[in-house]
């Protein structure tokens, strides 16, 4: 049993309502925490990583598939668990149970449910991105010390989808759109924005399209820490962390104002 | 199986479900005739809706005997199925669809031919008013509208027996009397209804004959009218007191009338003229804060059965 | 008191009749309104094709096919993405889906109360998870076509090769979902169906494992779809597809069976 965090801050409220919610399924999500990463890890940066050409190996940088592969998918895992909770429970705190009307009914505004609602991801994320971080280490596929900084960076990673997609799922009344977002948004994403391999395998006209995504940024954070590559190029690095942090800004922001629209029309 | 002439249309013997090692309905005895108007009255978790489950042939008995129009609902429940409406207590109406393809697709799951089902559809908008909902999406419907489109998809089939669950609750009180005038046309033309309530109105609008249900047992069994009478008395003096007289009130109404039932909030006199009972209540120095006198209801009935309320 | 009468299964693994027809037929209802829904099931193989098999075969050269030869990675791998989107697809729609259709989603309800039953249900959402599958198929083998991967007419068979391993894994699912009780025992169907996705010499030859390991490998499900289509899309034809198709078909059989079984004992409570 995990002990409830106590907190009297309006926004730490909201976040306890999801962690209890979470508490009683959180058997779930130990096999896609720790399980799924570890099979990924071996079937694709082990397995299919042992058939990469080794005239391939230059354009990752000299470091076997594997290294290449962990934080690629560490960055991929954010988002996409990040994607998942800023969908059908934010949707369903509006419409399915209502539970943020209720919570509206209370000292509790629209701002402090968007932001506890963000917590909660944040805190999701973390404990995600600290397990895979763990397996990578253990894998042999982390090559600096620096990898431990690869959990903030996927932390922020998963924010900068969290926070837009909230955004839009408070002003969803039906879950239907969110499988568009998943098909033509979130897996397309994960297959190029260089979880998998290098961007400069794509057609040229395609590149520049990846700066706007941020797993880009995110991959090329985590990466860089965890191949300790980044002390190469700090000021790069400064523009990907920008980018990330704008995402956020921007998507909270946007969350701010559908949740409170959503909230004080009904 | 063919379907013996005077036999019952649903004829239930010892009928009992179980779930587990709790008891839904215990070893309840009932018929109802071809043509009637039955109805099971009792409140929430009396066992009405599992025994309306069990009728539908979606609900394997726990043991007894029940035969559906001559069948056997763990054998023929399909055959079964195609001859029954069900209006469950709450709206199944298919989300994805609009109000027509809801009736017609309704239609094809019992079978029959695109060109019959279209007749029939356009029919049952009429008959639920909801002709020009036709093209609509179900999502955006009024409580009355769904619920009258639940009834008219039960009847797209042509049902001898319609299984009505609770079908009025919920809605306001415009929607329920033209529901209420819906269902009398359906008996008019011999459908033979069944139906579930809580609301005794609605008991003593719609059925010819009923039973009471409490606690997963038949607790009484007749016309409305039978049952008031045997159970109650023409009229009950409602009388209210202030909190305080409430009180003290032990003994001090004895004799008014033939029986005395004290309630949370109200005393209740039965007698058979209410305005004297009213009157001697007054002559004893009582000062009731409110008096009516009404016609003994259902509701009387059950109070006197069950010693509870039906409504509480 | 007489004993309990319970709904007698019929005789054998037949479950479901001419009236799981009407389900399909629900479907097409539902989806004439929402047609792109449909279409966009095309794109995610689609992606995965560019993706894994361009982008990420852009760092692998040849690799073995199934009788040994060196074939492109995309060839390799397009035919093993075709048996993977046929798995999910099936199970998908036959345990998470129907789990919550039969559980949650009131129509269903609905639905048992006319003549069909749980059976005639169960069959018809598996039919149109196939119908489905069948034309996700189609697609992705026009796909193949323009990309330059289809090398043999054999290939054609590959579109009904899919839809076996669909059946397989649907009924298969569909009988595992009779023994669900609540949403966590799905995990149970993840834990078994991720390491399947990854290890089925799906991504890569089972060569790659030591020999006690790639005879297990070999045992499993998926491998026999996989191999069975990639052997088809590059035309290695031999005895041993008898043998996936038969493992296949006894599977999927064997789902039935157990699903004919309990599902009406499960859904009319």
């Amino acid at each position: 049993m995990i002990a409830l965090p106590r907190t009297n801050s309006t926004v730490g409220r909201v976040f306890e309502h999801r962690f209890l919610q979470y508490r009683r399924t959180f058997r779930a999500s130990i096999f896609s925490s720790f399980l799924s990463p570890a099979l990924f890890l071996t079937a694709m940066g082990v397995g299919l990583g042992s058939y990469v050409s080794s005239s391939a190996v230059s354009s990752l940088g000299g470091v076997s598939y594997l290294a290449f592969l962990a934080p690629g998918l560490l960055a991929a895992t954010a988002m996409q668990s990040a994607s998942f909770e800023a969908t059908f429970p934010i949707m369903g705190g509006l419409v399915w149970n209502k539970i943020f009307h209720a919570m509206y009914a209370t000292p509790i505004s629209p701002r402090d449910i968007a932001l506890g609602n963000l917590a909660w991801i944040a805190a999701r994320l973390t404990f995600i991105a600290a397990v895979f971080t763990l397996i990578i280490v253990l894998f042999g596929a982390a090559a600096s010390p620096l990898v431990v900084l690869a959990i903030p960076a996927a932390v922020l990673t998963g924010l900068a989808f969290a926070a837009p997609i909230a955004a839009f799922a408070a002003t969803q009344r039906t879950p239907d759109r969110f499988s568009n977002i998943f098909r033509f948004g979130i897996t397309p994403l994960f297959l190029f924005s260089g979880t998998f391999f290098p961007l400069t395998s794509l057609p040229a006209f395609l590149q520049p399209l990846a700066w706007l995504t941020p797993l880009y940024h995110g991959v090329a954070l985590t990466r860089g820490l965890s191949l300790g590559t980044i002390v190469n190029d700090p000021a790069f690095a400064l523009v990907h962390l920008v980018a990330l942090l704008a995402f956020i800004a921007a998507g909270t922001w946007a969350l701010l104002v559908t949740m409170e629209r959503r909230l004080v029309r009904g | 199986m063919p379907e013996h002439p005077s036999e019952p249309l649903i004829h239930a013997r010892e009928l009992t479900k179980r779930f587990g090692t709790f008891t839904a309905v215990d070893s309840i005895d009932f018929d109802v005739a071809r043509g009637e108007s039955f109805g099971f009255l009792g409140p929430n978790g009396a066992g009405k809706t599992s025994t309306m489950r069990m009728i539908g042939s979606v609900s394997p008995i726990s043991a007894g005997t029940l035969r559906v129009m001559g069948m056997d609902p763990a054998t023929e429940g399909s055959r079964i199925r195609a001859r029954v409406g069900v209006v469950p207590q709450q709206d199944t109406l298919d989300n994805e669809l609009t109000v027509r393809e809801n009736l017609v697709i309704y239609g094809r799951y019992f079978g029959l031919a695109r060109a019959e089902i279209g007749r029939r559809a356009d029919e049952l908008l009429e008959f639920a008013q909801l002709t020009e909902r036709a093209g609509d999406q179900v999502e955006p419907l009024s409580g009355g509208m769904k619920r009258r489109l639940t009834i008219a998809r039960s009847l797209i089939n042509e049902p001898e027996l319609l299984l009505l669950d609770e079908p009025t609750t919920g809605l306001d009180p415009q929607a329920r009397h033209l529901l209420w005038d819906r269902l009398y046309r359906l008996k008019q033309r011999g459908v033979t209804l069944v139906l579930t309530t809580h609301y005794m109105d609605e008991a003593e609008q719609l059925c010819d004959r009923l039973v009471v249900m409490d606690k997963a047992r038949i607790v009484a069994e007749g016309s409305p009218r039978e049952l008031i009478e045997r159970y109650s008395t023409r009229e009950v003096a409602e009388l209210r007191f202030g909190p305080d007289v409430a009180e003290g009130l032990d003994g001090r109404l004895e004799g008014i009338a033939q029986r005395v039932e004290h309630l949370p909030d109200r005393v209740l006199l039965y007698a058979d003229d209410g305005e004297a009972a009213a009157s001697a209540v007054h002559q004893r120095g009582l000062k009731p804060e409110t008096v009516l006198v009404r016609r003994s209801s259902l509701e009387d009935v059950f109070l006197r059965l069950t010693g509870r309320s039906l409504i509480e | 008191m007489t004993a309990p009468t319970l709904r007698v299964a019929p005789a054998g693994f037949g479950f479901g009749s001419r009236r799981s027809a009407r389900l399909i037929e629900r479907n097409l209802y539902v989806y004439k309104h929402g047609w792109l829904v449909i279409l966009s099931g095309f794109f995610e193989p689609l992606f995965y094709l560019l993706g894994i098999g361009f982008g990420l075969g852009s760092l692998i050269g040849t690799i073995n096919g199934p009788a040994g030869q060196p074939i492109s990675y995309q060839l390799f791998v397009a035919p093993a993405l075709l048996t993977t989107a046929a798995m999910n697809g099936a199970i998908n729609e036959s345990t998470f889906n129907f789990f919550f259709k039969l559980n949650y989603n009131k129509t269903f309800a609905s639905i048992l109360a006319t003549p069909l039953s749980p059976g005639d249900i169960a069959l018809g959402e598996l039919g149109w998870a196939l119908i489905r599958g069948g034309l996700y198929a189609l697609g992705f083998m026009a796909v193949m076509g323009l990309f330059g991967l289809v090398v043999t007419p054999w290939v054609v068979l590959a579109v009904p090769a899919a839809l076996l391993v669909g059946f397989a894994f649907g009924a298969v699912g569909m009988a595992a979902t009779s023994f669900m009780t609540t949403w966590q025992d799905f995990d149970l169907i993840q834990l078994v169906v991720l390491p399947l996705f990854l290890f089925s010499g799906t991504f890569y030859p089972v060569d790659a494992y030591p020999d006690a390991l790639r005879v297990i490998v070999q045992l499993t499900p998926l491998y026999q779809g996989v191999d069975l289509i990639r052997s088809l899309a590059v035309g290695a034809i031999s005895p041993i597809l008898l043998f996936h198709v038969a493992y296949l078909a006894l599977m999927g059989i064997a789902g039935l069976a157990v699903t004919s079984r309990r599902i009406d004992l499960l859904l009319l409570k």
